[in-house]
């Protein structure tokens, strides 16, 4: 055995990264809890959310659109095919929410208090929604990945007893899930006059929910791909084409909705304006979703696994860049100054992140994530299997 | 209802408002040139006239509709009052006022947000404010909404031109307990127009109901 021998880990580049990420975003977490908000982010009284709120939380959330849609597909439209990859999407949107969770820690000026949505109820308030829906979907998500750990630690009973549950569990996600994607857009409903006409439109609920399915497709593929760089684990590259077709399709009807809202808005103008926010705004939409989404639907870049993971990483980052551009750059010209995120706001959400990508390795080291997979034996679709070959082949350069 | 009339032609700018708010807070002094967590109402100039800042205590407040821990509540003598104890630091308050209002104390590990009460406990024992009673120019009235919207269209058409014919406040964003007359376009004193005549609550009941 050679883990029992060997006392130190490997060091390895990513190692070496990680490792400084973390230091320095634990030495930014000393500052944010005994200095407080000032001392550790440029958030001001003109520019009272930043980066924690635009992309730890916005962003966290979205991730985890991939882990209800797919448990969507296979639980309650039986596609059965995609069971492959319901365990590493369902970690995704957990570790999502985990992010999200911890995030919010951060930013409330008084993280001790964030049980008091619990008890203290403002029902008219779409914050009291989000509240309500953090904690609901963290919930069902932590009873979604748990009979992963169950399995591992050979408690197969308790792991059977929570599985009877799958389809309400999922339907709850759906529900809670789609609840909360839209409502983190109605959050910006009630600043039409701050927030820019490229960004701001009723049909804000709607856009998030809609560009949260996108992305979160993309993220699918995004970390199937990682996981088979990283771990040699399966390329389930049909399915993978599949999603990425779902996707083209989800991104054609955003993008549609989306340049109709801003018609609706009267704000076509803004489009061709010379100014800051119009730049942004074709950064995102451009290179974000057109892009991706023709990536996506072309057949042949859609085959050529390059092309795919490229358009799965546009995909992801159109969609960190609009959620970025509601929160930030939409509301920085009402705002009157320019909003920066301080060294202290960005090594934690580097730190996050990092968290996330190492508990994701972890998690597929020591948990069964990527099987035993109880429906699909690999022997059981030749030509399939052939394919899958095929484009691990294509993939590795051969 | 109780409100406050703030005739901008009348101010000379000598900021007894702003110290008779800080001893009836027990604020700390402050160079502050607009609103902070220590600053609650602030003398600004513009041009030839001074006026004062100060939350509007709308009748529809926006922050009590967006607060998740209804933190706020619109008092039905007028104030807008904070329940310090039940805030969390979500600061949606403070995205989503139109008029800017709510400060946080940024500077404290355990911070709260920070605005002008209107005094509300001296309104409820049927007190007036402590920047009203303050003013010696009478710039700054306290008294029944009813009575102030009254008094300022007589002042409006009494000195005809001498005022932007229009109460800044009676529908703003659905009305609020501070008016505003002024010699000078609203825009200048940073209440915007933008804020239009409805309540911003409604733009997301109609969500949060569906």
């Amino acid at each position: 055995m050679n883990g029992a021998t060997r006392i130190w880990p490997r060091v390895t580049f990513w190692k070496v990264v990680f490792l400084a990420v973390v230091l320095a975003g634990s030495y930014a977490t000393a500052v944010r809890f005994l200095r407080g908000l000032g001392a550790s982010t440029a958030l001001s009284d003109q520019f009272p959310w930043g980066l924690w709120i635009g992309f730890d939380v916005l962003c966290g959330v979205g991730l985890a659109a991939g882990g209800f849609a797919i448990t969507a597909t296979v639980y309650l439209f039986h596609l059965e095919r995609f069971r492959p990859i319901v365990r590493p999407t369902v970690l995704t949107a957990y570790l999502g929410y985990l992010l999200v969770c911890t995030a919010l820690l951060y930013d409330l000026g008084r993280p001790y208090r964030i049980w008091h949505a619990i008890i203290m109820w403002n029902p008219h308030s779409v914050m009291f929604e989000v509240a309500w829906c953090v904690m609901l979907y963290s919930a069902v998500l932590t009873a979604e990945f748990l009979p992963v750990v169950l399995e591992r630690i050979g408690w197969t009973r308790p792991a059977e007893l929570i599985k009877k549950f799958s389809v309400p569990l999922v339907l709850l996600g759906v529900i809670l899930s789609t609840l909360h994607q839209s409502s983190l857009g109605s959050l910006f409903l009630i600043m039409p006059a701050k927030l820019h006409p490229l960004w701001y439109s009723p049909l804000l609920p709607v856009l998030f929910f809609l560009s949260a399915i996108g992305a979160g497709l993309g993220m699918v593929i995004f970390e199937s791909f990682l996981s088979w760089r990283a771990f040699r684990k399966r390329l389930e590259f049909d399915l993978l084409e599949d999603i990425a077709r779902t996707a083209a399709v989800v991104l054609a009807c955003y993008l549609v909705l989306r340049f109709e809202a801003i018609a609706a808005r009267g704000a076509l103008r803004h489009l061709i304006m010379p100014q800051a926010e119009t730049y942004y705004f074709w950064m995102e939409v451009a290179l974000g979703g057109l892009a991706p989404m023709l990536l996506f639907g072309i057949p042949r870049t859609r085959r050529n696994p390059q092309g795919m993971f490229l358009a799965a990483v546009l995909a992801v980052l159109g969609f960190v860049t609009n959620r970025l551009n509601v929160s930030i750059t939409g509301l920085a010209a009402s705002s009157g100054v320019n909003y920066f995120p301080k060294w202290t706001e960005i090594t934690v959400t580097l730190m996050l992140v990092a968290m996330g990508f190492a508990a994701f390795a972890l998690a597929v080291r020591f948990l069964p994530i990527y099987g035993p997979v109880t429906h699909a034996s690999p022997h059981a679709a030749p030509p399939e299997r052939q394919r899958r070959l095929h484009a691990e082949q294509i993939a590795a350069g051969d | 209802m109780k409100g406050i009339l703030i005739d901008v032609s009348k101010c000379i700018g000598c900021g007894a408002c702003r110290e008779a708010c800080r001893v009836q807070n027990n604020l700390p002094e402050s160079n502050d040139t607009d609103l902070s967590a220590r600053t609650y109402t602030v003398v600004k100039t513009t041009g030839e006239v001074n006026y004062r800042r100060l939350c509007m205590h709308c009748l529809d407040p926006t922050c009590a509709s967006v607060c998740p821990v209804g933190a706020f509540r619109k008092t039905a003598a007028g104030p807008v009052i904070y329940a310090a104890e039940r805030c969390m630091g979500c600061r949606y308050c403070m995205v989503a006022c139109p008029f800017g209002v709510p400060r946080y104390e940024w500077d404290k590990p355990l911070p709260l947000v920070r605005k002008c009460t209107m005094c509300s406990d001296r309104v409820l024992a049927g007190g007036v404010t402590a920047c009203s009673e303050a003013c010696p120019t009478a710039a700054t009235l306290f008294g029944d909404r009813d009575t102030l919207i009254k008094e300022a269209r007589a002042r409006i058409a009494a000195e005809p031109g001498k005022y932007v014919d229009r109460i800044y406040g009676v529908e703003e964003a659905g009305g609020a307990a501070v008016l505003y007359i002024s010699p000078v376009p609203f825009e200048k004193l940073g209440l915007p127009d933008s804020v239009g005549k409805e309540p911003l609550p409604l733009l997301t009941y109609a969500v949060a109901r569906s």
